[in-house]
């Protein structure tokens, strides 16, 4: 096969990866329309993904009227709607009660998952595996086949419902998610460096302090995240706990109520869907780089 | 000091730090899962309002379940249908996406950012936005297609569009199949697409041949966490049917779930429904164990698969 032929036919088959190959006119001009095709589906998938964003941002600032007509711009912006959600009496409540539950939850989550992910990942012992059995199954477990026991527990033995307790204590004994994810992680810390630092005269729980955890800080602020968020995002364990109680309600839970309360007024409510959408969004954009590196950490690879 | 005190005390050293460090998790499992595991198990056969004292029933309550709960085997196919539709179009998109962005020459930052932000978008306010966005009448979904002459369907108001209204929705958020998508993608050997090239293969015979057998491990583990996921289906379909009926009533409000017609009824819904609408505990506990079961399998085989994917470091 001459050189010529050898190229032609890899063209043909679409090998304009392969960079040894001469740049001829016609390898230009598929690469050319594959960059066009390419980046014009990416664009098409932009909209897709952010057009919702728009939708919602555009109506949250129409007037009452414009807000129920089939019109997608808004004529005057009126800015004070985010004002009006804002000032609702209750919203700023809920803030708080979804803030605290959120940093809490994720604070006590962390500071218990660390020390047992760090023992199923280095540690040897009978029943290893069993735990991690009973960690991953755990980990999909729906939170509704114990809620009934759970609620009586909570409601009836120690009179916390109409708090957010019942969601923030069982955080203090691990999360299974983040004890899976960290001991993930975990396993590719080399052990010469525990084994060096117990050396240096270090006992485990100094060697985990001292010299894992450094390591192990994008896998703890993702795992951090990754909390912070399933806290803020719940619905379900405020609806079991909190609904008695409008005080303790989170901006979920709140959302829902706000939605009857304006019942025609989709600019209103827009206004407030977009006021709990904006924490996560924004924290995405600065937090970015642990988030989009802290899916694959999970390490599940191929 | 002999060394066979020495090594013994260090067993049982070594035996109590393993325990103190698991502690945490150990008091954890049993106080949050096994204990209410065993009470729901225990429930499931009694007759119990949640006040007095449960009586013993044996299996009425499933017996009620299965064949007089009206709401039991629509809210089952309808979380088989979520189960299957909205798992595969999911992994599908999720690799179109990928492979999309992964082909990217310029602002690959940029598209991955936004293709992945919706996916955290809290499910109450995504249900919230898209039950505006898909409302008949006034929202701009149907305000567009009738512009261009499509059909307007009623969404979350109409039984058969309310499930692809949500998945939909689902599919909006495919951001983390995305990235454990794209992640795989970037780690399949460019030597084998050469090979496969060189032997003649085209674009279609190098994704079957060559992208297909390197990923398949991770779109395994994406179905089966998917299904798992969507078995648990409860936020979005709760919010989309309670603002499609314009019943959403806050706390308390008893309403009847699942609008329009029951199409947006889950297995996690029936909990809700049978223990703190109807409080009848007897009955909500035998659905939380079905939705066990169902868990169960699926870890099972998630943990039997998933061998190669993440217990790599024993």
């Amino acid at each position: 096969m001459s050189d010529d032929t050898l190229v032609a036919s890899d063209i043909r088959l679409g090998l304009h990866e392969a960079d040894d190959i001469p740049r001829r006119p016609s390898w230009r001009r598929h690469a050319a329309l594959e960059w066009i095709a390419v980046h014009a589906l990416a664009v098409a998938a932009a909209l897709f993904f952010v057009l919702p964003f728009v939708f919602v941002s555009l109506t949250a600032v129409m007037t009452d009227q414009q807000a129920l007509t089939r019109d997608l711009w808004p004529s005057t912006w009126q800015w004070h709607n985010i004002v009006t959600v804002w000032t609702t009496p209750g919203f700023l409540t809920w803030w708080r009660n979804t803030l605290f539950y959120a940093t809490v939850g994720t604070a006590l989550s962390l500071v218990s998952s660390i020390p047992v992910a760090y023992a199923l990942a280095r540690f040897r012992f009978r029943g290893r595996n069993l735990a991690m059995m009973v960690v991953i199954s755990t980990m999909m477990l729906p939170p509704q086949v114990v809620i009934v026991p759970m609620y009586l527990f909570w409601a009836r033995q120690l009179h916390l419902s109409g708090s957010l307790w019942p969601l923030i204590i069982p955080l203090a004994f691990g999360d299974p998610f983040s004890i899976f994810l960290l001991r993930q992680f975990l396993l590719t810390i080399p052990k010469e460096y525990v084994d060096a630092a117990k050396v240096d005269g270090c006992g485990e729980l100094r060697a985990l302090l001292r010299v894992v955890l450094p390591m192990a800080k994008p896998a703890i602020l993702a795992v951090a995240l990754f909390q912070f968020f399933s806290c803020w995002n719940d619905y379900f364990g405020p609806q079991i706990y909190a609904s008695e109680n409008p005080s303790a309600w989170t901006l979920s839970y709140g959302l829902e109520s706000f939605k009857s309360a304006h019942q025609t007024n989709w600019n209103l409510t827009m206004a407030a869907t977009l006021l709990v959408m904006a924490p996560v969004i924004i924290v995405f954009f600065f937090a970015q780089k642990a988030f989009i590196e802290g899916v694959p950490l999970t390490g599940v690879k191929g | 000091m002999s060394t066979t005190v020495t090594l013994q005390s260090r067993r049982r050293r070594e035996r109590w730090r393993t325990v103190a460090f698991l502690s945490p998790w150990l008091l954890g499992t049993g106080l949050f899962f096994l204990y209410p595991l065993a009470a729901t198990a225990y429930f499931s056969f009694t007759k119990y309002d949640g006040f007095t004292s449960p009586r013993w029933v044996g299996l009425g309550n499933w017996d009620y379940v299965v064949h007089t709960y009206p709401l039991f085997w629509p809210a089952l196919r309808n979380t088989l249908w979520l189960v299957v539709v909205v798992v595969t179009l999911r992994v599908l998109f999720g690799l179109a996406v990928g492979m999309l962005v992964v082909k990217l020459k310029r602002g690959v930052g940029v598209f991955r950012t936004l293709f992945y932000a919706p996916f955290l978008a809290p499910p109450v306010a995504a249900t919230m936005a898209f039950a505006f966005m898909l409302n008949p009448g006034t929202g701009p979904v149907d305000t567009i297609l009738g512009k261009l002459g499509l059909p307007q369907p009623g969404w979350f108001n109409d039984p058969t569009w309310a499930k692809p209204a949500l998945t939909l929705m689902a599919l909006w958020g495919i951001g983390d199949l995305m990235i454990i998508f794209m992640a795989s993608l970037l780690d399949v050997p460019r030597e084998q697409y050469e090979a496969a090239a060189l032997d003649g293969a085209g674009a279609v015979g190098r994704f079957r041949f060559v992208t297909l057998p390197n990923i398949a491990p991770i779109l395994l583990f994406a179905a089966v966490t998917g299904v798992i996921q969507a078995m648990q289906y409860y936020t979005e379909p709760l919010i989309a049917g309670k603002v499609a009926s314009g019943q959403i009533g806050g706390a308390g409000q008893q309403v009847e779930p699942g609008y329009p017609d029951k199409s947006t009824l889950t297995l996690p819904q029936l909990v809700y429904n049978l223990g703190f609408q109807r409080f009848d505990t007897g009955a909500a506990c035998v659905v939380a164990l079905v939705l066990f079961g169902l868990a169960m399998v699926f870890s099972a085989f998630l943990m039997r698969r998933g061998n190669g994917l993440w217990v790599a470091g024993d």
